[in-house]
């Protein structure tokens, strides 16, 4: 009993486990020093408005991250690689639909009819997202689909560079801000209760769950969600039963496009600007965010980009402002990471997901 | 008439229209306009043309291979398939050209000014100028489908010859005062380069007859000959001037990271793309234990009091994060090792560490190394610091590489399981692997924060990590002259082209995709990494 316990406990592992707990006790502490020390100045009161600002905050944001998610765990299901410029595709939408919607508010439409003029943003976006997803698994990844792992990946992170370089000399390098809609701003109030929602992010969760729960029932309910799902489990295997397995990746590729594309917009409604290189940040933390759920599993990446959105929303002024430490909020992309690193340091397979880290592809 | 293949007018078309497009996505981005200031020829043709030029030649080359009859010759029927390539081409540019005159363009993409389209009219004015881009591409495809006529040899003494123009009129205009060669200095080059090809190709075959090879004091004296010029070259290289040796150091930093960098992926096998925080730690040791500024750690050092310690807290830290990601492979080590890079790039940044490491301000006043009485202040003496530098990383890697050590990374590259089944302890080569990577990159970030005199935290941003992943996979992974290769061809040639500098990263990006489309290996492979590539590649399964 002893033996066996000592054999599987390796020296590194008790050093990730200490690394580990160490973190664990950093953040309980940490949210206890925050209470107390508002308890103690009477302002948990203060406090709790912070926190539940956050809370929203990081509910819109984090069903942005889910959308991304899909895109990397869907391709990640089928092709056991990480799409590295999946980000690029999730930019190029809204960049594109930047100018539909500058169009839209010139002539006056988007305030005259602002969900159809969002709508039509949104396809426009949608579609050129998928463009570029579908473009890059031709050219890049499909050729390669036999090649060692590490090509795939080095290809990847290449076409990430060249798209978002692409975009940066065909379009600039500025700062390009979204027109603001009229309908859309100011907050809304929760009735009966004093918590309120910035209108747009209403519109972005709404419109976020919506999506999910079609994807998801794409996923579960369709022929070709199933061809889908076959395909991720064994590729040789569903050849044999009759899916046409290119076809199937290029849906995949699609259908993460197009979400790429409406999260993109989502976010340039949250943050009203887009860059060139404005899909790194959001990119890495979707990831997270699928890794977080358990990568390939789809569920997973839904739930793993709101805990991601709210935790790093809710972490800068509920843990860290109780280590004393100042402009918390600067740390709050690092934070992303810490959570990556820690999720697959302590459970790889994320917390739906099946071990796929071990597994070879 | 055995060798005529049958007329498909549908290869030429394709092949065209991806040129085409090649073209003006070239063109659109902004990269021939902001080259044109740059002669290639003097007053005949420009960087920017050059670069259009060189698309025309390879539309038109690869129509022309394309088109190769049964008996392996490409006989007229190249010709006619490399002027048809060519005019699709042109007529592509041309689309663009009469598009942008109809309706504005430059709303959108801001590049599609109208120097560019005189740029791409040659200066005649829409209509003439249309006519003459497209007689201009049949013109250059006949030309080149013409050459595709020529024997092997010939052929490849004119393309080399063609090729060196270019690339000589860039290096004399960047190093020297921006002027292009002249037309007559032009043809010589090409004359001469086509001639030496020709006549080193017929030496090389008379060599290579195993009838009567080298004796063995022949070859051993040539090959003594071969590491003297390359010396002679290599420590007279300062005597360029000021300019080209600033160059050469950043050359020699990214040399220096490369170098620990292969050893991570090109070795061991491990992606790592979190390398810039070892290069950041390097920097910033040196800078708080030289810099006059910090004042909350003991006596200031000098350069090389401070270096071990730089080093030595890159390679512990490479331990200290290779512990987390010693069960991971490929994918996921490559995302970890990013968040790792971007967490100390922003703890760096923050407001948190501020007082002791200056935050966004950075450390400012580290001094220069200082060699007993020579101040290496200059970039001609920093060269040699670098240079001494880089032989010693790269007489480590050399050993290392067939040590017992390297062929354990090798192996756990190849196959971890495998590796472990034969004795390879996984955890401690994985480690080594990590720390002596990390130690590279240490040593390069401490001679980069006394040459700058400076750190930023802006300064070690993600891209430095791709920068250098970039260097060893177009030079050729787990190979070292190809490390070397690649700091120079994507280093140094950037530098030199500074108009290029907001191109850098396209290009890096279009190249790494191409190198692992074409050609993964890389421009100098290691031997043994070559034969496994082009191995799966026929190989029936992965």
């Amino acid at each position: 009993m002893l033996q066996s316990l000592t054999r599987r406990v390796t020296g590194t592992t008790a050093v990730m486990w200490l690394i580990g707990s160490a973190i664990l006790l950093l953040v309980v502490w940490g949210s206890m020093r925050t209470i107390t020390g508002a308890v103690e100045l009477h302002r948990l009161g203060d406090l709790q408005r912070t926190l539940t600002t956050n809370l929203i905050d990081g509910i819109a944001q984090g069903s942005v991250y889910a959308l991304i998610a899909l895109g990397y765990t869907l391709v990640y299901g089928i092709l056991r690689m990480i799409n590295f410029a999946h980000s690029e595709v999730f930019m190029s939408g809204p960049f594109i639909g930047y100018y539909v919607a500058t169009a839209l508010h010139g002539s006056g439409f988007l305030n005259r009819q602002p969900f159809v003029s969002l709508g039509i943003v949104m396809l426009v976006a949608m579609a050129t997202s998928v463009t570029v997803a579908v473009l890059l698994e031709r050219i890049a990844y499909r050729p390669l689909r036999r090649a060692p792992r590490l090509v795939p990946l080095i290809t990847a992170i290449g076409a990430s560079f060249f798209l978002q370089y692409t975009f940066l000399g065909l379009f600039g390098s500025g700062i390009k801000g979204y027109p603001e809609i009229e309908r859309l701003k100011g907050r809304w109030t929760i009735p009966g209760t004093e918590i309120g929602i910035l209108r747009t992010q209403l519109v972005v969760i709404i419109a976020a769950v919506v999506m999910l729960i079609g994807l998801y029932l794409f996923v579960q309910r369709t022929k070709i969600g199933k061809a889908m799902q076959a395909v991720s489990e064994d590729k040789d295997t569903a050849a044999l039963m009759g899916i046409d397995v290119d076809r199937i990746i290029v849906i995949t590729f699609v259908v993460g496009g197009a979400l790429a594309g409406a999260a993109g917009v989502l976010y340039a409604l949250l943050f009203r600007q887009v860059k060139f290189d404005m899909g790194f940040i959001p990119g890495i933390k979707a990831f997270t965010a699928a890794v977080l759920g358990g990568i390939g599993n789809v569920v997973g990446a839904m739930l793993g980009g709101l805990f991601l959105g709210i935790a790093e929303s809710l972490f800068p002024n509920l843990v860290l402002d109780g280590l004393g430490i100042p402009a918390p909020y600067q740390l709050k992309d690092a934070l992303a990471f810490i959570l990556l690193v820690f999720i697959l340091i302590f459970r790889p397979t994320g917390i739906l997901g099946e071990r796929l880290a071990a597994k070879k592809a | 008439m055995g060798n005529v293949s049958r007329f498909d007018w549908r290869m030429p078309l394709k092949v065209g229209l991806l040129g085409g497009l090649i073209a003006m996505l070239i063109a659109l981005v902004g990269m021939v306009e902001a080259s044109q200031v740059r002669p290639v020829i003097t007053s005949l043709l420009s960087l920017g043309q050059t670069l259009l030029l060189l698309v025309f030649v390879f539309t038109a080359a690869t129509a022309a291979r394309r088109s190769v009859g049964h008996e392996g010759s490409v006989g007229l029927l190249g010709v006619i398939n490399a002027g048809l390539a060519g005019l699709v081409t042109s007529a592509v540019l041309v689309g663009l050209v009469l598009v942008g005159g109809l309706i504005n363009l430059r709303a959108v993409l801001i590049r599609a000014s109208p120097e560019l389209y005189d740029l791409l009219t040659l200066g005649l004015g829409r209509g003439r100028g249309s006519l003459a881009l497209l007689a201009l591409g049949v013109l250059l495809g006949v030309i080149v489908g013409v050459v595709y006529l020529l024997p092997a040899r010939p052929r490849r003494a004119v393309t080399v010859g063609a090729g060196l123009v270019p690339v000589v009129a860039i290096l004399w205009s960047a190093l020297f005062a921006g002027r292009g060669l002249s037309l007559l200095t032009a043809a010589i080059i090409f004359v001469a380069a086509a001639g030496l090809s020709y006549l080193w190709s017929l030496l090389q075959a008379r060599v290579g007859d195993k009838d009567r090879p080298l004796s063995l004091a022949g070859q051993r004296a040539m090959q003594w000959g071969r590491w003297a010029v390359l010396g002679a070259i290599v420590v007279l290289f300062p005597l360029l001037g000021k300019f080209p040796s600033e160059v050469l150091d950043n050359v020699g930093l990214y040399v220096l990271m490369g170098l620990g960098l292969n050893i991570v992926v090109g070795f061991a096998g491990l992606l790592d793309l979190g390398y810039v925080a070892f290069f950041a730690l390097g920097a910033y040791t040196m800078g708080i234990l030289t810099s006059p500024e910090i004042g909350w750690l003991g006596p200031r050092l000098t350069f090389w009091e401070a270096l071990p310690f730089a080093v030595l807290m890159a390679t512990l830290w490479g331990v200290i994060l290779g512990i987390p990601v010693l069960g991971m492979r490929g994918d996921y080590l490559a995302i970890v090792t990013l968040g790792f890079g971007e967490i100390i790039r922003l703890v760096v940044l923050s407001d948190w560490l501020k007082p002791y490491i200056g935050g966004s301000n950075g450390i400012t006043r580290i001094p220069k190394p200082v060699l007993g009485p020579i101040s290496l202040a200059t970039p001609q003496t920093l060269y040699y610091l670098l240079l001494a530098g880089c032989l010693l990383a790269g007489f480590i890697a050399i050993r290392l590489k067939d040590s017992r050590l390297g062929r354990a990374w090798m192996a756990m590259r190849e196959d971890e399981d495998v590796a472990q089944a034969m004795g390879i302890d996984l955890v401690k080569t994985k480690l080594l692997a990590f720390a002596s990577g990390a130690a590279f990159s240490g040593l390069s970030g401490a001679i980069f924060a006394s040459k700058l005199t400076s750190v930023y935290p802006h300064s070690f941003h993600v891209l430095v990590s791709i920068n250098a992943l970039c260097v060893i996979i177009v030079g050729g992974m787990g190979s070292i002259p190809g490390v070397i290769a690649g700091a120079f061809a994507l280093v140094g040639l950037p530098e030199l082209l500074r108009e290029f500098a907001e191109y850098r990263l396209w290009v890096y990006g279009a190249a790494l995709v191409m190198m692992m489309l074409r050609r993964p290996e890389g421009l100098m492979p290691e031997a043994r990494r070559r034969l496994e590539l082009r191995e799966t590649e026929t190989g029936s399964s992965t």
